[in-house]
């Protein structure tokens, strides 16, 4: 991630006034700004003397009040007990219930920790044995963001990589889940498979029929499932929807509903709250064996998530509803967010459409457009004697002459041969313009240099 | 309001899913599969990483969890012979009513949501400035922005700043700063490096005795060797060289010892190390090729005559070259405790000096699996470092506030060993500074009968009384590893304000007075 950072700061020519960066999934730091609600509600908790004045809506100083009430002395700056403050921990479970429809889950089952990153790792952490001759392993996307194999490493686990179909939309395929995992059982002990939906860096969303295909899976080969949804608000197609692996589980009865154990992992870094800088994220354990649910308290009673965390997540769980005074300026930032990503992804397939030696896949949904870069055999040696990957070249080109820092496709992994770049669409409509604009002369000229 | 016990959170966690799907589908039931046979877990107590079974965090146990359950009682209108419960075992500030800094909580204000910053009269301009300060040096100028994983680059500026400041111009190179989630998260980081190696080569890493439990379940988690070695009680919590190299020597046969942690001031004990004991313990460290690591969280919290804070890096620094430019040491701090109480903050920060260039590497390489630590944290953090100054508008209320719960701190660490030190069977060393005080109890032999047939440690048995009769719940020294037969340890924060921590201190009292009569 930094290394053409780093390159870049060394010092190099600048034919262009600013650099743009669309490098990574930081919606608030593209410039995006955040919702009022939230912030009313959070600057209120932080500063109660806010509640005497009549500068805030009556809901924001409501809802203020009620959280600051479960609060410990009143105030912010008490550690909170595991479930988190208890208000948020109960409108989470609600809002799993409004998504998914049944009962709430118990607040018992739901771990709230600073950013969803955090709860997966104390998650990997009960699966994982780290040492010993056997070690354990985790199926893991490829392509992949970076952080959960870092954190499953770190721990001494073992990733074992299932490619995603390009050509099919980055389809997960059941035959390549299960050349994975023979495979794993030659190097590893395989415990768990790992899902991001929708996906990071590619911006595919599953289908119902995928998800229960991947659960029939989980049951047969007895796999915990780890299921990153982070983005889940974070659909743009029409013909798109969103569904949670734990609906789907539902809805397929037992023996899967009631066996197959699953941890769904959802954030407030992400989707319309973008705040990520808040650390505030949460995992739902199913069918977890209630000994080890003894154990993961333990692990994650060390480290709650802070509290400006907390108070995001209440915000996503429980936003301004109709009828709410808060409730037309929410619905009109998030109406208006939702319409200029939209209208990002529909200008970033014209735009990589029309440009010769790019192709993307269809961005149905996540934070990024993940397009793949058919690159001249000219370049490919000239990278090999530079000796950097050649789309790690291409990107560095394209931010020494350009000023458009992205991340090249080697960092998440690719099938050989081919070459991908990742740019963030959750970005204002103007800097996705820029950036375009700056993309296709880099693009052309750079084709043409290498052809 | 209401907590979840952990057996409450055990009930139906597995019924949810099918009952859910049996009465959306009018079925009885099910939880066998369609065969008749119940299918094992994948993740069950025998597959799970069995470092994880060693975890135990005392701060959060059993003693709290039936702390909850009896807060649970009350609220539900069930008679008990007191009328709430008093969390006296962890150094939550404000949870006992500590207030926060007035102007830190305003500048947070004013970076969550900068509109306030147009309004005219509500805040003062110091604050508007700062605010303003901190939100350019965010990502998009929102704390809602991921921060690089290190910290902000202005934040760690000013920590350095701070530092050399507070140790008399030792230089400090921001780039040795990384600002973490609270110490706790920066100590297991730290840590993490440190523990490789199988068997006789397992790392070791020391630990006082009584210590702070993060530590005892952190090297249980990653596996790692807890050398322990004890605080003299008799020297008011002194460390003892001499012991520290018995725990050294000891060691070395099963383990391999490569660090060395160290709290100053102690939790639970309080003690503040003397300079010479500092220096001593560094030259300890160079000799034996420890790794330092020093806790300082609580390095405002000083309150004895003669007593005076002297951070490692410091004395490591005036003891020159030969220990300055070979020992390496990591120091923490965090909004935690002090003057602050911040804990929901989650702020804190670590310097690391003479860490070997590549390790440094593959420490920002681990931070960057967290992402970053709560921005919120850190601009509170900046805060910390870089208060009011004479002459600003915010400062004479800042210093007020400061001082007032500084001197209310100290006047409850004096009042607390005054009042414990009048009970027959309870002796209090002084608090010379943190936030507990650590008494040493007699039990009677009749309890100590009772705790071990009940199959607990005695002074486990002696808090949960006192939390089934009083409401007071207090931690045993046994979570902290001291283990003596007729005598034991109970941690009890100085936190409550004065008045009710006085009836607090002649509760236990008047309890201890009456078990030890009752079981005499």
């Amino acid at each position: 991630m930094t290394k053409l950072h780093c390159i870049f700061m060394q010092g190099v020519k600048k034919p262009f006034r600013e650099v743009i960066d669309v490098a990574w999934g930081d919606a608030q730091g593209a410039g995006i700004k955040p919702l009022t609600f939230v912030r009313q509600v959070l600057a209120a908790c932080l500063y109660p003397q806010l509640l005497d004045s009549n500068r805030l809506p009556t809901d924001v100083k409501q809802k203020a009040r009620g959280l600051l009430s479960e609060c410990h002395g009143g105030s912010m700056g008490s550690y909170t007990d595991l479930p988190g403050i208890p208000q948020v921990a109960r409108e989470i479970s609600e809002y799993i219930a409004r998504r998914d429809g049944g009962d709430p889950p118990k607040t018992g089952n739901i771990f709230i920790s600073p950013g969803s990153q955090w709860a997966l790792q104390n998650i990997l952490n009960l699966l994982v044995h780290g040492h010993g001759e056997v070690r354990s392993g985790v199926l893991t996307p490829i392509p992949c963001h970076v952080t959960t194999i870092e954190s499953l490493h770190s721990l001494g686990g073992v990733s074992v990589p299932y490619y995603l179909s390009e050509e099919h939309g980055w389809e997960l395929q059941m035959e390549e889940l299960n050349r994975a995992l023979e495979y794993a059982k030659q190097v590893c002990a395989p415990v768990a498979l790992y899902v991001v939906n929708p996906g990071n860096p590619p911006g595919h969303v599953q289908s119902k029929k995928s998800i229960q295909d991947v659960i029939r899976f989980a049951l047969e080969k007895r796999l915990f499932l780890l299921v990153d949804e982070v983005y889940q608000d974070c659909v743009y197609a029409d013909n798109v929807e969103f569904v949670s692996y734990k609906k789907v589980l539902a809805e397929m009865g037992p023996p899967f509903s009631d066996t197959v154990e699953l941890a769904s992992f959802h954030s407030a870094s992400k989707g319309f709250l973008g705040e990520a800088g808040l650390r505030g994220g949460y995992v739902e354990l199913v069918n977890m064996d209630p000994d080890v649910i003894k154990y993961a308290c333990t692990i994650f009673s060390k480290d709650t998530a802070p509290t400006p965390g907390q108070i995001a997540l209440s915000v996503l769980a429980n936003p301004p509803r109709l009828g709410d005074p808060s409730y037309p300026l929410y619905e009109m930032e998030t109406q208006q967010m939702q319409t200029m990503i939209k209208a990002n992804v529909r200008r970033v397939h014209e735009v990589l459409d029309s440009l010769p030696g790019i192709s993307c896949q269809p961005v149905e949904g996540g934070a990024f457009a993940f397009p793949r870069v058919d690159l001249p055999p000219k370049a490919l040696q000239k990278a090999k004697e530079m000796g950097m990957e050649p789309d790690t070249f291409y990107c560095l080109r394209l931010l020494e002459e350009s000023g458009a820092f992205i991340t090249p496709g080697c960092e998440y992994g690719q099938k050989e041969g081919t070459y991908h770049i990742r740019f963030c669409i959750r970005s204002p409509g103007d800097v996705i313009e820029d950036f375009l604009g700056r993309l296709v002369t880099f693009h052309t000229q750079f084709m043409k240099e290498f052809s | 309001f209401l907590s979840y016990t952990i057996d409450e959170y055990l009930l139906d966690t597995n019924l949810s899913l099918s009952s859910l799907t049996a009465s959306r589908r009018g079925l009885p039931q099910k939880k066998m599969s369609e065969n008749g046979i119940s299918r094992p877990k994948v993740l069950t107590l025998d597959t799970m990483n069995p470092t994880v079974k060693m975890v135990e965090y005392a701060v959060r146990g059993p003693i709290v969890q039936r702390a909850v359950e009896l807060e649970k009682e009350l609220s539900e209108g069930i008679e008990k012979p007191f009328t709430e419960v008093i969390k006296a075992n962890i150094g939550d500030a404000q949870a006992m009513g500590q207030q926060p800094i007035t102007f830190f909580r305003q500048v947070l204000a004013l970076c969550s949501y900068p509109e306030l910053l147009n309004l005219d009269n509500t805040f003062p301009e110091d604050a508007k400035n700062r605010a303003r300060l901190i939100l350019q040096s965010c990502g998009g100028s929102s704390l809602g922005a991921y921060s690089p994983s290190q910290g902000i680059d202005y934040v760690r500026q000013d920590v350095a700043n701070y530092i050399e400041r507070r140790d008399g111009g030792v230089p400090c190179d921001p780039d040795n700063i990384y600002l973490t989630t609270g110490a706790s998260d920066g100590i297991t980081t730290i840590l993490k490096l440190l523990v490789c190696g199988q068997g006789i080569d397992r790392t070791g890493v020391m630990i006082s005795i009584p210590q702070y439990p993060l530590y005892s379940a952190a090297l249980a988690e990653l596996g790692a060797v807890q050398i322990n070695y004890f605080l003299n009680e008799d020297n008011c919590w002194s460390m003892d060289i001499q012991e520290l190299q018995r725990a050294v020597n000891e060691a070395r046969q099963h383990c391999h010892p490569r660090a060395l942690c160290i709290i100053n001031p102690g939790n639970p004990t309080g003690q503040v190390q003397s300079r010479d004991c500092i220096e001593d313990v560094i030259r300890f460290a160079a000799k034996e090729r420890l790794f330092l690591m020093a806790d300082e969280v609580y390095q405002d919290n000083v309150y004895a005559e003669g007593c005076k804070f002297h951070s490692f890096k410091k004395v490591l620094f005036e003891m020159g070259p030969e220990y300055s430019e070979t020992v390496e040491l990591a120091s923490f701090h965090s909004t935690s405790k002090c003057y602050m109480g911040e804990c929901g903050f989650r702020g804190g920060y670590m310097e690391v000096i003479n860490m070997d260039d590549d390790v440094k590497s593959q420490l920002t390489k681990l931070v960057s699996v967290r992402l970053c630590s709560p921005v919120p944290g850190q601009a509170l953090m900046d805060l910390v470092v870089n208060p009011p100054q004479p002459g600003e508008p915010s400062y004479n209320c800042f210093i007020k506030e400061r001082t007032a719960t500084l001197s209310a701190l100290a006047e409850k660490a004096k009042l607390t060993e005054k009042i414990l030190n009048t009970v027959p069977g309870i002796r209090c060393n002084p608090v010379q500074g943190a936030m507990y005080s650590f008494p040493c109890i007699t039990i009677p032999d009749k309890a100590i009968k009772e705790a071990l047939e009940k199959g607990q440690q005695p002074d486990m048995f002696y808090c949960m009384t006192m939390l089934e009769e009083t409401g007071i719940c207090l931690v045993p020294g046994s979570g902290f590893g001291q283990k003596r037969i007729n005598e034991g340890f109970v941690v009890m924060t100085i936190l409550p304000p004065i008045d009710k921590l006085t009836i607090l201190l002649n509760k236990v009292k008047e309890f201890h007075q009456r078990f030890t009569k009752q079981y005499s």
